[in-house]
């Protein structure tokens, strides 16, 4: 085996990132003409109840199709489409929210070939999170699909998994998050 | 599995080892105030590394230009402070270079402020620094950076809290599991032990990973210091995941 190296140490993003991380562009990873496009909508809440104006959320998800615009992604069947990279930034305002422009994801495999439930992945940083909170937004038509994924399966509190399904707005998609507390948003360890 | 399904999903996708939770700070972390309401209080759960989780973003090279990572001309003039060559690598933690890789840092000026509207530390602005670059990794999971050092800054944490100097640094690694968000700091900071930021990193062997060294390869004759920092990020499993 080779020799191990132990893994830098999570520090916070702190409250001064805007300048240095975030880009006009990155809430919108498809153009805002794109046909079947969703706006996703949220505000990030701390433990009081209180909006958190300091806070950056990263997406990370498969195209339409389902497949992941990585090289890892090994299923090369599944078309892929060259300017969708899957990946997603924006900060909260002063209100604590934020806001994306995607596509629906497609179907991923879970671990034994299983269907997953069409889903993003959400890294969340902010002032006050020493190490990155990690969750998944899944989709409120997508009944069928959700009640069969296996990581929403994996959470056993109903309450806790109904945090992980985004509520359908007007003509867009809420995804509140809750850092602590009531309604505390379901997290998990990656 | 039947054969159907085997021709869709291929060989099972092999995950990220575990970082073991003790290296990184707790999230509830008391002496660093802002955690108190920001830090949930549920167990984490056990989430298996799917394609989701060993796929991520990559950014090619069109996400940078060349200006990109020398901090210190991105304006007319030349900013006031001690000039500084930042450089390491970014590795896995089996030592393989991460190849082709974003590297993103943002920092306060010499004088310790930062270029953000928030920042009310009363002291000066520097018109000719920005105080934020990125670049790629090179074949071998290099980065090199050319800035300023920045100056040490108050903040409201408690009575005479002060910040040791600091780069923010974020990097992705080769997948979703890999991401990190981290501060690099310099040798020798007296602040060091009143700093709660730093110390929310409990292991005093896993703080000093934070530290950069003074390197006289990397330092420049006539011209500037040399601080190496290299990053760790986790390394794969030897063999694909088990069914949990």
């Amino acid at each position: 085996m080779s020799a191990r190296l132990l893994p830098t140490p999570s520090q916070t993003v702190g409250p001064f990132f805007e300048f240095g991380l975030l880009r006009p562009a990155q809430p919108n990873l498809v153009p805002p003409e794109t046909p079947d496009s969703i706006r996703i909508e949220g505000t990030v809440f701390d433990g009081q109840g209180r909006p958190v104006p300091d806070a950056m959320l990263e997406i990370w998800q498969a195209s339409p199709s389902g497949r992941y615009a990585h090289p890892g992604d090994f299923r090369s069947d599944l078309p892929i489409d060259q300017h969708f990279s899957g990946f997603g930034r924006n900060g909260t305002d002063a209100g604590g929210g934020y806001w994306f422009r995607t596509v629906k994801p497609g179907i991923v495999p879970w671990l034994d070939g299983r269907p997953q439930a069409p889903h993003l992945n959400v890294s969340v940083f902010a002032r006050g999170l020493v190490h990155r909170l990690v969750t998944r937004m899944y989709f409120p038509d997508e009944a069928e699909a959700n009640a069969a994924d296996p990581v929403l399966a994996s959470v056993q509190d109903p309450r806790a998994r109904a945090t992980l399904i985004a509520v359908a707005g007007d003509g867009v998609l809420r995804f509140d998050l809750h850092l602590q507390g009531e309604g505390e948003t379901c997290f998990f360890q990656i | 599995m039947d054969t159907s399904t085997e021709s869709r999903t291929g060989s099972r996708p092999v995950g990220y080892r575990r970082d073991d939770l003790d290296v990184h700070p707790p999230y509830d972390s008391p002496a660093y105030r802002s955690t108190q309401y920001r830090h949930p209080t549920r167990p984490l759960i056990l989430l298996p590394h799917s394609l989701s989780e060993i796929t991520g973003p990559v950014f090619g090279h069109e996400a940078v230009q060349a200006s990109d990572r020398d901090l210190t001309h991105q304006h007319h003039g030349e900013p006031i402070g001690e000039r500084i060559v930042v450089s390491g690598r970014l590795l896995d933690g089996d030592g393989k270079p991460v190849r082709n890789s974003l590297v993103e840092i943002w920092q306060a000026n010499a004088a310790g402020r930062y270029a953000h509207g928030v920042d009310q530390h009363p002291a000066p602005l520097d018109p000719n620094f920005s105080g934020t670059g990125r670049c790629l990794t090179d074949d071998e999971g290099r980065y090199e950076f050319i800035t300023i050092k920045p100056g040490a800054y108050p903040w409201g944490n408690h009575t005479n809290a002060w910040r040791p100097a600091h780069i923010h640094f974020s990097v992705f690694g080769p997948a979703f599991a890999t991401r990190l968000v981290t501060q690099m700091y310099f040798p020798g900071d007296p602040l060091f032990d009143h700093d709660p930021i730093f110390q929310s990193v409990r292991d005093p062997r896993d703080r000093q990973r934070l530290v950069s060294s003074f390197d006289l390869g990397l330092t420049q004759p006539e011209w500037a210091l040399g601080y190496r920092f290299d990053i760790v990020v986790r390394g794969r499993e030897a063999t694909p995941l088990e069914e949990p």
